[in-house]
């Protein structure tokens, strides 16, 4: 009898440790990346440091600012491209779609959001990055791009078709899967019996999406939006091959810039000494703002259950 | 009544553009599966499996041997490391520390583990495994990878032990048995098809990830099991390839996304069927 009762003890002093191990790893990789970047963040000071644009290897300066701007407006942009196409999906899906169709359409969309990042990168360098450079780019530089103020903004300087817009674009078309399965899985959770009271009350069909089921479950939607909007923060590879990452003011949404991730998978491998460092800064920031995003994602997705 | 025309027809637009964008949408995702396995497909050739790398002026010659064999160790090690502790570490939370909150604590944690950004995973990895030894080596990507499944293991190991109906360990605690037993052959063997299911899905998400691996394992052309020095990768590869100037190197790219394509959509259908069986039996 005694074999059983440390036999019992044994195994869950060991199935105990290992859980801790999660809790050890997220605390050591803070640690770490905290104490990696704490070079830079002494020598720049942590507000230079942020507001600072200068990114020179040879007076070995570096601000953060250039890839913070970059890694904030590819994100905002593929949001506002991805958001309402996303939620179009969904609402297809879940008001409209034959039966038959919807389990294959969401099985689907799920496989899709699994297909790795570095494939979406690859097909955005060889296919999406050239048919924009062809077919997007005149039309907005020939119409957006002649307007008096914001114009240069829209018009194309370098050809290529690698820059801003582009790492966007294929940011977009990668959450757009993410965020329709979530959706469609809160609006059908919506209840079938608030529904036919809707429709009961004489409501049409997109009354009743605006006001029945999109109120329901818009903390749920809200929260795959933010967990979207994590995942491009982070997002490398596809992001790496159509960026440019060149460091230079961005003069247009059509012109090569760099963000977060892209400098650290372009640079870490060379990097050494205060530039090593401001990479880990990078990778901190990133970390963190990630990390934020996902608890708000988390209570939002969790309030309702 | 022309109240009920303007409902109607605002109706009928939003319907429209729902449709629009479900068609738009899907039409975008698949012609990006075509374009990678037609672009894939027309690049494969057998001399892919059984050829190393060659120079880019060599035309016709060269494969991913090299990549086939690195990606296959380290796979290997990142999964003997974390699928033992994450299958044990979700054990302790679905059975141990239901009522915790230390356990409710790291189980929200693995849970936000699972969207850490994988290239912040790689610089962690750089730090305790490659500076301190001096170069690139296949241990720092093994372990940057089995960091990547162990939150992935641990949740869905937890959520499938949770849903094994308490009545079931209830019997075998009657019958005498003692916890670490019930939990090793009642609830482990109920729970078995799903905990597999996960690290299914877990092994379909390191198949396909590059960001942690770039300064890590990073790349080599030679064809050896030596994970002290630096391993080469299929995902590595084809980043490096695809940015290459020449077309032999691009086109073998183009086979290797293929591969890599095929294989993780078949460990995620692989992953559902397996949960799909045990449902209907």
């Amino acid at each position: 009898m005694k074999g059983g009762i440390s036999k019992n003890l044994a195994f869950r002093c060991l199935t105990g440790l290992s859980s801790a191990s999660v809790l050890v790893v997220v605390a050591a990789m803070l640690a770490t990346l905290a104490w990696e970047s704490f070079p830079a963040l002494r020598h720049f000071g942590v507000l230079r440091f942020l507001s600072s644009s200068d990114w020179n290897y040879s007076t070995g300066t570096f601000g953060a600012l250039r890839p913070l701007a970059g890694t904030f407006l590819s994100t905002a942009l593929a949001l506002s491209v991805a958001v309402p196409v996303a939620l179009g999906m969904a609402v297809f899906l879940t008001e409209l779609c034959p039966h038959r169709l919807r389990a294959a359409i969401a099985a689907a969309l799920e496989l899709l959001a699994a297909i790795p990042s570095i494939i979406y990168g690859m097909w955005g360098l060889f296919v999406l990055a050239p048919f924009l450079e062809a077919h997007f780019q005149p039309l907005v530089s020939g119409t957006l791009g002649q307007l008096p103020v914001a114009g240069p903004f829209f018009r194309a300087r370098l050809a290529g078709g690698v820059n801003l817009f582009t790492a966007s674009m294929i940011l977009a078309v990668m959450i757009v899967p993410f965020i329709s399965s979530i959706a469609r899985e809160a609006m059908s959770q919506v209840p079938a019996m608030l529904r036919e009271s809707s429709y009961g009350l004489g409501a049409t069909r997109w009354e009743t999406i605006r006001w029945v089921v999109i109120p329901f479950s818009k903390m749920a939607l809200a929260g795959g939006v933010i967990l979207a909007m994590g995942r491009a923060l982070g997002e490398t590879m596809a992001v790496a091959y159509v960026i440019g990452n060149r460091h230079a003011a961005l003069d247009s949404i059509f012109s090569p810039y760099v963000t977060i991730t892209s400098v650290m998978a372009n640079e870490f491998n060379e990097a050494g000494g205060l530039q090593l460092s401001a990479l880990f800064s990078l990778a901190l920031i990133l970390f963190l703002a990630n990390f934020m995003a996902l608890s708000l994602a988390k209570r939002l997705l969790g309030g309702r259950r | 009544m022309s109240g009920l025309a303007a409902r109607k027809a605002w109706n009928l637009a939003a319907m429209a553009l729902a449709s629009l964008c479900a068609l738009a949408g899907l039409l975008l995702l698949a012609t990006i599966l075509r374009d990678v396995l037609a672009e894939g497909l027309g690049s494969l050739r057998l001399r892919l499996f059984t050829q190393d790398p060659a120079p880019p002026n060599m035309a016709g010659a060269g494969g991913l041997r090299s990549a086939f064999l690195g990606q296959g160790l380290l796979t290997l090690a990142a999964s003997a490391m974390g699928v033992p502790i994450g299958v044990l570490g979700g054990t302790y939370l679905a059975e141990y520390g239901r009522d915790s909150r230390i356990c409710r604590l790291i189980s929200t944690l693995s849970d936000m583990a699972v969207s850490i950004p994988s290239i912040v995973i790689g610089t962690f990895a750089y730090a305790i495994l490659v500076k301190p030894m001096g170069g690139f080596n296949g241990w720092a990507g093994a372990v940057a990878l089995a960091i990547i499944i162990l939150p992935i293991i641990v949740r869905t190991t937890e959520e499938m032990m949770t849903m094994v109906p308490w009545a079931l360990r209830e019997a075998a605690f009657a019958l005498g048995a003692p916890y670490c037993k019930v939990i090793t052959s009642i609830v482990w063997r109920s729970a078995m098809s799903g905990i597999f299911t996960g690290i299914l899905l877990a092994m379909a998400r390191v198949a396909g990830e590059t960001a942690p691996l770039l300064f890590t394992s990073f790349n080599s052309n030679f064809f050896r099991l030596d994970m002290s020095q630096a391993v080469p990768s299929l995902t590595v590869s084809i980043y490096q390839y695809a940015a290459s100037p020449y077309e032999g190197w691009v086109g073998l790219a183009w086979a290797a996304a293929f591969v890599v394509t095929v294989l993780v959509l078949m460990l995620n259908i692989l992953g559902r069927v397996v949960i799909r069986l045990r449902k209907r039996g």
